[in-house]
């Protein structure tokens, strides 16, 4: 699965980095507290949340993570879009509530990392 | 000796948006010296957990790194509260964040064991009233 992929399942619009659709996806992790983010390393994922700050584009710069979804609708600042342009991480936007979301993406063929350990 | 690097970031009280500058910095002059990516993350996330706990749980501090062919080492001071029970502080899930640090999306006390889940070597010296010193070191291979 591409970004773009991840957009079109999601009926989410792009607010950064529409030039990097084709990039592969291989893991996803959903959640709204940053350290239960940062408990998780794994190559390529994406990050759903409807946690709307500074860092968590922070928090996906130091994972590497390439793509982030918020969900709910949440619109992130100027800010945050200046930064996510400038360490490389597309950002998409949807309407779809985290459960849902996630949801449509495992259904998809997307999957999580492994369990906590 | 020529072969260490030091670098040395102050990390500012209070400001929780400016929170992860200096982790922010150190990611990019490892990545620059052509450390392995896998070596930089885990650099990254452990440094970045220990500058949200400065700025959130203390007032700042100062945090000190040298690069080495064999390792980097990570020193993060500050002279905060001081954590009382460090064993407790050590448990994934225990945290005594207020809520409107969980609004913000940290406070899930998984902070200290990440940091102890990717570095090689971890070391934390506190004293109520006085502060917290972590050491934690990630070795190149
Ligand atoms: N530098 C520090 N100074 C004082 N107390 C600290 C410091 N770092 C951690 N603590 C204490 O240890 C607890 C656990 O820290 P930890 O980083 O694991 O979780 P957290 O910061 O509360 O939440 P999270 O890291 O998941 O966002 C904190 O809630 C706090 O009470
Ligand atoms: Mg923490």
């Amino acid at each position: 699965m591409n970004i773009e992929d991840i957009r079109s399942i999601l009926g989410a619009k792009y607010l950064v980095g529409e030039e990097w659709k084709d990039r592969e996806v291989h893991t996803a992790c959903g959640s709204d507290m940053m350290s239960d983010v940062l408990a998780f390393m794994k190559d390529q994922s994406v990050l759903l949340t409807g946690l709307c700050n500074l860092q968590v584009i922070r928090t996906c710069e130091m994972m590497d993570i390439i793509c982030i979804v918020f969900v709910r609708g949440k619109l992130p600042d100027e800010a945050m879009i200046e930064m996510a342009k400038e360490k490389g991480i597309a950002v998409l936007s949807t309407g779809h509530r985290m459960f849902a979301a996630c949801g449509m993406l495992y259904e998809n063929g997307l999957r999580g990392g492994p369990d906590y350990k | 000796m020529s072969n260490m690097i030091h670098m040395s970031y102050e990390v500012p009280p209070g400001d929780f948006t400016r929170a992860g500058e200096a982790s922010s910095n150190l990611k990019s002059s490892l990545k620059k010296m052509g450390v392995n990516p896998e070596i930089v993350r885990k650099v990254a996330i452990a440094m970045y957990e220990g500058e949200i706990n400065m700025v959130i749980h203390a007032t700042g501090g100062k945090i000190d790194v040298v690069v080495s062919p064999e390792e980097i080492e990570m020193v993060l001071k500050d002279q905060g509260p001081g954590i009382a029970n460090i064993e407790l502080a050590m448990q994934a899930g225990y945290s005594t964040a207020p809520d409107n640090i969980r609004n913000l999306g940290f406070g899930a006390g998984m902070g200290l064991p990440n940091m102890k889940k990717y570095s090689d070597e971890f070391k934390i010296e506190s004293t109520v009233g006085v502060g917290t010193t972590v050491t934690m070191k990630v070795k190149m291979e």
